[in-house]
């Protein structure tokens, strides 16, 4: 009876969720999306456990009916439901499939949003502070560009929404359960946003100048304080889906809304979104003066949009450096929750991804290199850092082959036996952690060398102690190479792994350290010094292309780490206290995973495109026809 | 609009770039578990053995730390004779557990690993007194005893020991079945009504006496009212390591704040506040 209704009820969504699902299939040729089996035939390797092993004839052990004794209490505990297979709702298409790509969608344009509004309160502070309108300007057309994206947001989370209600509602069920009113509070907090929203940028100009300024920023500061409550309180579903807190280990509430939202993956998972829409965020708007840079032929215009791609490239590195040190809390506190998880993310079935994890990030970082590289030229005094930037090239391409070695490859017999083993007996060493933790390490500290030398090629120090400053900085960074390397060395090859675990934790502290002393030392050494001229404009077009690469890697990661997420959870819906019985309880393979992640990412792509030009279209008016015609009789 | 199609051209290049990279990496599916009928009728002892193998390399997820070193986060189980190191640990004198044999022993580490916490593999910080293994028939692993049988079975017999475990008969699984069924395991437990079933629920009266001061593992409860305010009881309760009784070890479950309701809490607490002694 309840599946008669499931499918009666959803009849109208099925309709637009078929359509949506033939037209993304028919532009991206992507038909595997719909098959909920993700299997590479002749090469796939399918791990198969075993599910509850019982004998012939008997009975299932039950789990999940309701005891009668607490029935006869009519107690308020209610543990979670286990759906069997029947009771998800069956359209014909993958429900993840639909699910993942509105979710993602959901999540690229919510990053977006919430990150926008954060840096352009702070380019607005700096205006005010140097009293620069370019500055004002700028925050005001990012807030222009991204303006759109607000209401794409909405649009795909609501669909997401009506997908997940209509697809797994038991799941939804039991979350609206456990989270109560907070869900209430959650769609409140929107009348917020988009009330500072609209006010924000409409108010632009009518609050400029004097006092008004400061109003202008306070309602900044509260369009930011409502997106980043939006944020931890949707940031708290998905935590709890993977560690539940506040419940008890068959899923019944017994804490209160605080306790189930504070689990341990919660402020982990906070940061390291923070930091990362900023980083994404920078990135797209990136590509937005990277575009318009490429399109204007006014000098006028290039230098701007040089400027501002500049900028965005600025606050995407600049973000995206301490990321992994987010990436690590959140790696530790999975793997003090359940070190099972930890492994399965990091040694199991999922660990290959890793790999792909390192292309992306050696991506993002040899073409913020490479724009930096590029940049140089707008000044004349980077001549004295160009022979450091083959150094620093070498340092990133090398790190890079490391990073992306992988410990294990598929062999024939004759393979293995002309390698003596399965390990090849270089690359194995570099397939491991320590070898990548290096990697890693030296390649954040390049690619800081690159931007320390990008701010100082305008620059010339005054002050006396100069030469002593720059000796102390060489030696900071030798001093950090060789500790990275030997506690990569010694630590990883020659102990245990808890102490490998260990010294990753000093290694990302020394790369810390490099970066903080980089910023103390430079802030002091070049207060006064002696500015050379900028020619914003003049850089070379292909330098431009990396700010189309960034946006493009960054989408692709953040896709991609949402996968791994998703997928430490295995097959259950909340770790541990609800399983996951539907058709696509398993881990797809991670070629699936590259078409759902190419497929958002197309889709990504398409409606930027259409937010950009939408911001665009305001500014463009069209001649009057009569005047038109009588210049044209003229 | 020559700009468009480069840049766009650019963008999904790179794209399909990252896709191909997917492509060139081992197709693994992590399967979730699904059901296996046994028929005892055919079920011969190798069989048996056979499926507790393939319960510990992927059911169990046995193999996600006990690995060889370097990679292994347990002692590599898979490969050394377990029935010996069973018994070399029954020797050593920090044993705490009550097995008396390998088989014993074995069940014993994977139902509650935490009695006996092999030197070296520790939770970090707990000087080997905390085990990071989780407990095989809880979730997410959730071994029935039928499997654990089989694990067993697999671990004596690999390297050639004699196999203690019985095959399972349709007796046992009957009354798995039905313990399973009344004893209510996997749902959500009832919560107590009055302070005494509470107090029995969360066998607080295993380790604490109630009406003297005797000490049981814990101290005698029948003054606490006198000694601890309602603020401190409580805290005692949901954050027990926060002030340890002076000679005590830190002994008790720390999970009580995530198991108890607050009704629950609250009888208890205002039972002890009124033991004065």
């Amino acid at each position: 009876m309840k599946q008669t209704e499931s499918i009666y009820t959803i009849g109208g969504g099925r309709l637009a969720a078929m359509l949506f699902s033939v037209l993304v299939l028919l532009i991206f040729g992507m038909a595997d999306v719909a098959q909920a089996d993700a299997g590479m035939g002749g090469t796939q390797e399918r791990i198969a456990p075993i599910g509850e092993v019982r004998l012939a004839g008997q009975p299932p052990v039950e789990v999940s009916a309701e005891p009668a004794a607490i029935q006869e209490q009519e107690t308020q505990l209610k543990a979670a439901p286990q759906p069997s297979r029947s009771d998800y709702p069956n359209i014909g298409v993958s429900s993840r499939a639909i699910v993942w790509v509105l979710g993602q969608m959901h999540l690229f344009f919510g990053a977006l949003v919430l990150a926008v509004p954060l840096f352009v309160l702070l380019i607005e502070l700096v205006g005010v502070y140097t009293r620069d309108d370019r500055y004002d300007d700028m925050a005001h057309e990012f807030m222009k560009i991204s303006l759109t994206g607000f209401s794409i947001t909405a649009i795909f989370g609501g669909s997401l929404a009506l997908a997940l209600f209509l697809l797994y509602p038991d799941l939804m069920g039991y979350l609206m359960n456990v989270f109560g009113a907070q869900w209430l509070v959650y769609a409140g907090l929107f009348f917020f946003e988009s009330f500072f929203l609209y006010v924000y940028y409409y108010g632009w100009n009518a609050l400029r100048y004097g006092n008004l300024k400061w109003v202008h920023l306070t309602l900044g500061l509260l369009l930011n304080a409502s997106g980043l409550t939006i944020m931890v309180l949707a940031n708290s579903w998905a935590t709890f889906m993977m560690a539940p807190s506040g419940v008890n280990e068959v899923g019944a509430v017994v804490g209160n809304i605080w306790e189930v939202m504070k689990g341990p993956l919660w402020n982990p998972i906070n940061l390291h979104r923070f930091i990362a829409n900023i980083a994404f965020g920078g990135a797209v708007v990136g590509a937005y003066a990277a575009f318009k840079f490429l399109s204007a032929k006014d000098p006028v215009k290039r230098a701007h949009y040089d400027w501002m791609g500049y900028t965005s490239n600025f606050i995407a590195i600049l973000s995206f450096l301490p990321l992994p040190f987010a990436g690590y809390w959140l790696m530790a506190e999975i793997y003090a929750y359940s070190q099972q998880m930890g492994i399965t993310a990091m040694g199991g079935i999922l660990a290959w991804l890793f790999i792909v994890q390192a292309v992306l990030i050696g991506t993002i970082l040899l073409a913020g290199n490479f724009y930096l590289w590029s940049g140089m030229s707008r000044t004349d005094g980077s001549e004295r850092y160009k022979g450091l930037i083959k150094v620093i090239a070498l340092v990133l391409v090398v790190s890079f082959l490391i990073w992306v070695t992988p410990h294990t490859l598929i062999l024939s017999a004759s393979e293995i036996s002309l390698l003596r083993g399965s390990h090849h007996h270089i690359l194995g060493p570099l397939g491991i952690m320590p070898a990548k933790n290096i990697a890693v390490n030296l390649m954040l500290i390049a690619t800081f060398l690159s931007f320390q030398l990008y701010r100082r090629s305008d620059k010339v120090a005054t002050v006396s102690w100069a030469p002593m400053g720059n000796a102390l900085m060489v030696a900071v960074y030798i001093g950090a190479v060789v500790n990275i390397i030997f506690l990569g060395v010694y630590y990883g090859y020659f102990t245990n792994t808890v102490y490998k675990v260990g010294s990753s934790v000093a290694q990302v502290v020394t790369t810390l350290v490099v970066i903080v002393s980089g910023l103390v030392i430079d802030s002091l050494m070049f207060k006064k010094a002696k500015v050379l001229p900028s020619h914003w404009g003049r850089i070379p077009d292909r330098s431009q292309y990396a700010l189309f690469a960034l946006p493009i890697a960054f989408t692709w990661l953040m896709a991609l780490m949402g996968y791994v997420r998703s997928s430490v959870k295995t097959h259950w819906h909340v770790y541990t206290v609800m399983k996951d019985n539907s058709p696509d309880n398993f881990i797809p393979t991670i070629g699936y995973a590259g078409n759902m992640i190419t497929l958002v990412t197309v889709l990504f792509l398409l409606c930027v495109l259409f937010m950009f030009w939408v911001a665009n279209l305001s500014g463009s008016k069209q001649p009057k026809p009569g005047a038109v015609a009588a210049g044209g009789e003229a | 609009m020559s700009v468009l199609f480069k840049t766009l051209g650019f963008s999904l290049g790179l794209t399909l770039l990252f896709t191909l990279v997917t492509y060139l990496l081992p197709q693994v599916k992590g399967e979730a578990p699904v059901e296996k009928a046994v028929d005892l009728g055919s079920l011969t002892m190798e069989s048996f053995i056979a499926l507790g193998d393939e319960i510990f390399h992927n059911k169990g997820t046995c193999t996600l730390c006990h690995q060889p070193a370097p990679l292994g986060r347990a002692p590599d189980i898979g490969g050394e004779d377990m029935v010996a190191l069973a018994n070399k640990h029954l020797a050593d004198e920090r044993y705490q557990g009550d097995a008396k044999n390998a088989e014993e022993y074995i069940r014993e580490s994977l139902l509650h690993p935490g009695k006996y916490v092999v030197a070296g593999w520790g939770k970090k910080g707990s000087n080997d007194t905390e085990s990071p293994m989780p407990m095989v028939d809880k979730p997410p692993i959730q071994l029935t005893p039928i499997e654990i049988d089989a694990v067993i079975a697999w671990l004596e017999a690999k390297d050639g020991g004699e196999v203690t475990v019985a095959l399972p008969t349709a007796e046992a699984a009957a009354e798995v079945a039905s313990a399973a069924t009344a004893d209510d395991s996997g749902k959500a437990p009832a919560p107590a009504t009055t302070a005494e079933e509470a107090l029995a629920k969360y066998a607080c009266t295993s380790c604490h006496a109630m009406d003297s001061n005797d000490v049981l593992v814990g101290p005698g409860l029948v003054d606490i009212g006198s000694r601890l305010s309602k603020e401190e009881l409580r805290q005692s309760i949901v954050d027990p390591n926060a002030v340890v009784a002076e000679g005590f070890p830190p002994a008790m479950p720390p999970d009580f704040a995530s198991k108890m309701t607050v009704s629950e809490l609250e009888m208890i607490v205002n039972y002890l506040a009124e033991k004065k002694g």
